[in-house]
Order: structure tokens, then sequence, then C-alpha cells
């Protein structure tokens, strides 16, 4: 588990652990967890996701994008216990080798990736687009996935393969 | 992030009675207080989490106005019917701010109490009276593109960095408060306040206070309205200047007009006097130019924000022309017409 910084510094304060009920891809579980644990953190750290990417760890980016209950957030800025009773997926969840998820197809069809990092993020962001139904027109995409960034530029390719899932769907 | 004690009040009583304390914070959405104490820039020792209080809902209010829960999400805000119908204005100022996972999580209590992004506030080795009274203020002298141009004072040039509350200004919202006082409704026009000799103090919420909503009276700005947001890239962007406009054109003249402006000061500008000289006007742009002059009377460079002048002034015009023809921003195809 992650542990604070700066410990010392900091008047004591009575804390505790907090039991958290997460359904994190299927499969629910319980945990103690403390407070100050973002999502991200419990993801990579707890529970061994590591799909899902540290880029900025400040909303910036969009790499930690996660859906809680089908809708797109940042993991880093969200504290795991505040989520108690929610419905997670990451990107693991969303396909695996052999069983790729629409998007991740398209993703490597339409070449919407370079080093990849960015890429987790910007499928479950695009998954989230595609739940939230108001995307359909290349403007509309483009500003919808703008809380991803890539710093590889893979973004014309990206809005393709998002772009052929939506048309799919349609 | 230091440790702190977390609770998760069911009622809005409870989180009340929970929040009296110095180092206590509410916590909603996150995306500005999470990331405030990541940077030891605020540390609680007490975190309330109030995302389980029944403050979630966007309901009617008497005489055909609505009622902005504080816990609904800003995206669910933007794209509820209600709001897109009635105030376009709003939506369109939401969905121009922060991402759309950002908006997912923000609230629009939380986005109403967001903190300055001044860079000095955010980097606790420089001095900052908003951060620590008394410390000094690096901006002034220092880096301050992003800064006030208006209402500043010597001891903080920060802006407030909403784009939601510069719609809510336009259209004269209400903030309903409750705290160990009781209940309070206070006009948005004094919720955010000028910095002058205490710039710690951001708006006028009392210590424990919490918002539970906001009330949008009955307006009919479903036209001739535009939120024109400038920035330094198209999306994913805090407003360098952003302008609302809400107008009423009758018979080819201008029979109301409200501007706001973001990312200029403290709080949204907003000058009811100046808005007089638009009265009875025929939309032109003498007559906007003439309004923005006013709007802007008393504006101050810091340096690297001087640009921010011509820039608003610019906008105020281009904005005001949006909304007299009845062609408002679009948040999706962001070419300026
Ligand atoms: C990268 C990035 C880009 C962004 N870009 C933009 C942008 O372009 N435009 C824009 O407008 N915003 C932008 N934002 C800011 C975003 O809109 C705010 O962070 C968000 O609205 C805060 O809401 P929240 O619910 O997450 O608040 P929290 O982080 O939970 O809380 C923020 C503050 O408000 C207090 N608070 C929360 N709810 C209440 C309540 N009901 N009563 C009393 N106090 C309360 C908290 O104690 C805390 O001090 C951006 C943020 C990030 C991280
Ligand atoms: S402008 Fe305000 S917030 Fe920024 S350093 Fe100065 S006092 Fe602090
Ligand atoms: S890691 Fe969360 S937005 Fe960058
Ligand atoms: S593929 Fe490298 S950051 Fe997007």
């Amino acid at each position: 588990m992650p542990t604070a910084v700066n410990t010392a510094t900091y008047a004591a304060v009575p804390i505790g652990t907090v039991p958290t009920t997460l359904t994190i891809n299927g499969e629910t579980r319980t945990r103690a967890i403390e407070p100050w644990t973002t999502l991200l953190d419990l993801l990579r750290e707890g529970e061994d996701l590591i799909g899902t990417k540290k880029g900025c760890d400040h909303g910036q980016c969009g790499a930690c994008t996660v859906l809680i209950d089908e809708r797109r957030i940042n993991s880093c800025l969200k504290l795991a216990v505040t989520l108690d009773g929610a419905d997670i997926t990451t990107i693991e969840g969303l396909g695996q080798p052999g069983d790729l998820h629409p998007l991740q197809s398209a993703f490597c069809n339409h070449d919407a990736f370079q080093c990849g990092y960015c890429t987790p993020g910007q499928i479950c962001s695009a998954q989230g687009l595609i739940n939230e139904g108001k995307a359909k027109t290349r403007d509309e995409v483009r500003e919808l996935m703008s809380g991803n960034l890539c710093r590889c530029g893979a973004y014309s390719n990206i809005v393709d393969a998002v772009l052929d899932v939506i048309g799919e769907q349609a | 992030m230091n440790r702190f004690d977390y609770a998760r009040p069911a009622s809005v009583a409870e989180a009340v009675q929970a929040g009296a304390g110095e180092q206590v914070r509410f916590l909603a959405g996150g995306t500005n207080l999470i990331d405030l104490m990541k940077e030891n820039v605020d540390r609680p020792t007490t975190v309330i989490d109030i995302n389980r209080l029944p403050l979630n809902a966007i309901e009617e209010l008497d005489g055909g106005g609505l009622r902005l829960g504080a816990l609904v999400p800003n995206a669910e805000t933007a794209w509820d019917a209600r709001v897109e119908q009635r105030y376009p204005l709003l939506s369109s100022a939401i969905l121009a701010g922060a991402s759309p996972q950002l908006r997912n999580a923000a609230t629009n209590g939380g986005n109403l109490n967001q903190r300055t992004r001044c860079y000095y506030f955010y980097d606790v080795a420089t001095p900052c009276n908003k951060r620590e009274p008394g410390s000094g203020c690096g901006a002034i002298g220092g880096v301050n593109r992003i800064h006030a141009i208006l209402g500043a004072s010597d001891q903080c040039i920060a802006t407030h960095p909403s784009d939601m509350c510069v719609a809510l200004a336009v259209l004269d919202a209400t903030v309903q408060v409750t705290g160990p006082e009781g209940d309070r409704a206070i006009p948005i026009a004094d919720y955010h306040r000028l910095p002058g000799d205490e710039p710690w103090r951001d708006n006028t919420l009392k210590p424990g206070e919490l918002v539970t909503g906001i009330d949008l009276p009955a307006e009919d700005f479903t036209q001739t309205y535009t939120y024109l947001k400038l920035r330094d890239r198209l999306s994913y962007a805090f407003a360098l200047v952003s302008i609302a406009v809400a107008m009423r054109v009758e018979d080819g003249t201008i029979a109301e007009a409200r501007v706001a402006l973001g990312g200029v000061a403290h709080k949204p500008w907003r000058s009811t006097e100046a808005e007089k000289l638009l009265k009875g006007q025929h939309p032109s742009p003498q007559a906007f130019g003439t309004f923005a002059d006013a709007l802007l009377a008393g504006a101050v460079g810091q340096g690297e924000n001087d640009f921010k002048i011509p820039l608003a002034r610019k906008g105020i015009v281009r904005a005001l022309k949006q909304a007299a023809e009845a062609t408002p921003q679009s948040q999706t195809d962001k070419r300026v017409a």
C-alpha cells in the first residue's frame, strides 16, 4: 500500500483504515483501505492492475482514466474509500489478449498509439464517450476526447479508431 | 498527502456538525481538493466525504426556476435537458471547462469553491498571502501571465478559475447555504469576493458552512447568448479571458444585456452600471466597444498579463456580436465566428 509522506510533520489524528467494498472488473472484494489512498494507487499497488497508468497524478493528462459505474473519471483524483459500493472497470476488464474489446481492436487497426502509455486511458475514455452518447462527428469526438493527452501525438489515428467503433455501433 | 481522519455523514445535519473546526474540509468530487492535498497546499486533519448527502438532484423551483443540487456532477448539469433548453449559457460554460472525465467527477458545489490556479499558491516553497497570510505575493513582479487585471489588491492578484461561475453571474443565480447558524441564500454577485487585504478568503462562506444548491431564476436567454472562452489551447485549459453574455433584443434594439468576465479577477467580473450603456442601443461595434471600455475601466496589467486588456476588449465586442446575432460560440467547433 502507498504510504503518506511527512508523517512526522503533521499533528497526529485518529486515523484508521476504512472497510470498502468495490467491484473491480466484475469481482467484488472488501478491503481495509487507508483513506488517503487514491483509486489509481489502489489499482496499481493494491490490486496489481497496472494497466491503468499514472501520467501526471494531478488530473492533467487522462492516463489514469477508468470507468466508475460506466462513467469515465480520473482515478488519480479519487480517494478509493469514497467509492464504497461502486463498480469499477479498468482496461483489463474491457478486454484481454485473444478477446479484445472493439476499441482495443480499432486502436490496433488504426495505429492509434506509439509508445502506448496513454492508450489504456484513451480506451477507457473512449468507452465513457460511447456510454455518454454525445459524440457523433469528428469535431465532437476530438472535443470529447480532449481529456486524454498523447505525447506521441497519435491523435488523428485515435479519433479514427473511436469513430470506427462509433460507426459500428450506430 | 498528509494523514487525516475520514468521516462520511449521511445527512446534511451530520455533515454540518462534523464540519466545525479549523482544518476540516468537505470533500465532493475531489478534483481540486485532492490535487491541493497532494501538493501540501491544503493539509486537513479531517476530511468529510459529503458524497452521500441527498444534494444530488436538479429540481423545479416555484416560479419557473431550477435548483441545482450541490453534488450534481458538472457533466450531468450541463447535459440535463432542462438546463440545456432553459439555460444553454450555463451548459455551454460548463462544457467549455476542464475535461469530460473531470466534469464527471466535479460537482456544482465544488466548482463554486474551487481555488485559484496561481502558480505560487500551488508551490509551497514560494510566498503567497492566500496560502500563508503575511508571507507576501510571489506573483506581483513575478510570473503572472494568468493573473488579474481587475479588482486586484497589493496583496493578491489571483483570479477565480471557474467557467461555470461566470455563467452563474450572468444568470443572477443564488447560492443556497446551510451551517452552524442555519440556512442562508447568497446572491452569486456577493458569493465570491475581491482579495483586498484578506486574500485568503476566496468567498463569503463562513467556516463550517456547506453549499447545498444553486438556484437559477426563471430567465429567457435561450437564443441570444454566448460563452466565449479564450485560452492557450482550444480544450482542457483554463480561460485567459472568458465572456458570458445574455441578451434580450426587441425590435432591433437591446432591451437588456448582461455580461460577465472570467479569468480577469478574483471573482466573475460584472458591472450592472456599465450594462445600462447597452440598453436601448442598436447592436453595433461602436456600442459594444463603448460598453467594453466601461466594463474594463480601471484595468491594470501586471507585466506578463498586459495582453489580457486588449484581448478582453476584443473578446467582449465579439461575444456581444455573437449574442446579438443569436450565433453562440460552439464548444465543439472552436473557430470563433
Ligand atoms: C487539470 C484540470 C483542469 C481544469 N480545468 C478547468 C476549466 O477549464 N474550467 C473550470 O471551470 N474548472 C476547471 N477545473 C477545475 C474543476 O472544475 C474543479 O476542480 C471542480 O469543479 C471542483 O469540484 P469538486 O466537486 O471536484 O470539488 P472538490 O475538489 O471536492 O472541492 C473543492 C473545494 O470546494 C469545497 N467544497 C466542495 N463542495 C462543497 C460544498 N457543497 N460546500 C462547501 N464547500 C464545498 C471543498 O472543501 C474544497 O475546498 C480543472 C481542474 C483540473 C484538475
Ligand atoms: S496572486 Fe494571490 S494566490 Fe498568487 S501568490 Fe499572490 S497572494 Fe498567492
Ligand atoms: S495521472 Fe490522472 S490525469 Fe494524469
Ligand atoms: S501513444 Fe505514447 S503517449 Fe500516446
